[in-house]
């Protein structure tokens, strides 16, 4: 409700901060205990790579969590995203080396819509491949 | 095998009502790596205008899914949920969801196609508070990969 970014202030292709999410093994069995997802694929190697999987894979939920934050921590108010969609293009394939994987978000205004509110085109990226597309949030400004 | 288009439009009941507490919150901000203190303070919730703390924006998922597993495992749809994968995510949001709220969900099935063997199917989620107030719907694809030949 009280976004600390003013609509007057952004143009189309005005670039949000760019952030890196690091996701680790240990973020994926807290992830799951936390959204109650508990499918195997992301904490079990052994199932993972039965089904055909490179390895243990994260939540796509977990990276749609973390992409949103560029936005979030943007207008620091939360609750000013009105919309939001991604679509999970390719996983997030999770090492179990101590470092884990890096997701990589960036954003830009992609519209001005009516009522203060823009369309933020987001991008998420993980070992070069991108792993959201189609990401779209829409965010209510001052 | 493709699905039963009949099913296209059909909705479930409504879920009992889940209750959205602040300790939930908190372990799902802390689960996401994400510092914002209207997740997990009060005050600062209420500088921004809201009752009480809020949840992020994806945090309503958790509730909508477990709802649209009533629809994934309805027997008579016969979908192979082994094989599913999650294809597209989308939420909208009237207002964010915020500790205290008794949410229910509502499943509808908006759509169900057949594509090189795949079966897509698109659930729509609508999220009212215990007045009744409509507060988030959420739309969810989800693609049960085609079986190998044996």
């Amino acid at each position: 409700m009280t976004a600390k970014i003013s609509y007057d202030d952004v143009e189309v292709g005005t670039e949000l901060p760019a952030q890196s999410f690091g996701v680790t093994r240990a973020d994926l069995v807290r992830y799951a205990g936390a959204s109650g997802d508990f499918n195997p694929i992301h904490w079990n190697e052994r199932f993972a790579k039965e089904v055909g999987l490179p390895d243990v894979i994260a939540h796509g939920m977990f990276t749609m969590a973390e992409a949103i934050r560029v936005v979030t921590d943007w207008t620091g108010d939360p609750g000013a995203v009105v919309e939001y969609g991604v679509r999970f293009t390719k996983p997030v394939v999770v090492p179990d080396d101590g470092t884990g994987a890096t997701i990589e978000v960036t954003a830009k205004i992609g519209a001005k819509l009516d009522d203060h509110t823009v369309r933020v085109d987001l991008t998420a990226m993980s070992a070069g491949q991108k792993v959201l597309g189609m990401s779209r949030a829409v965010v209510r400004l001052a | 095998m493709a699905l039963d288009q009949s099913f296209v439009g059909r909705s479930y009941p409504p879920t009992d009502p889940y209750e959205v507490g602040r300790e939930k919150i908190r372990e799902f901000a802390e689960a996401v790596g994400d510092t914002n203190p209207a997740y997990t303070d009060p005050e600062a919730a209420k500088a921004l205008g809201y009752a009480d703390v809020i949840a992020p924006p994806t945090f309503v998922f958790s509730i909508t899914f477990k709802a649209a597993g009533e629809v994934v495992q309805d027997p008579q749809l016969g979908l192979d949920y082994s094989r599913v994968v999650h294809g597209d995510q989308k939420f909208a949001h009237k207002r964010p969801v915020r500790a205290g709220d008794r949410l229910t969900v509502t499943s509808t099935i908006e759509a169900i196609k057949s594509l090189a063997g795949n079966d897509i199917l698109d659930i729509r989620g609508d999220v009212h508070d215990e007045t009744g107030e409509h507060v988030v719907t959420a739309w969810t694809k989800l693609v049960a990969r085609a079986a190998e030949k044996a």
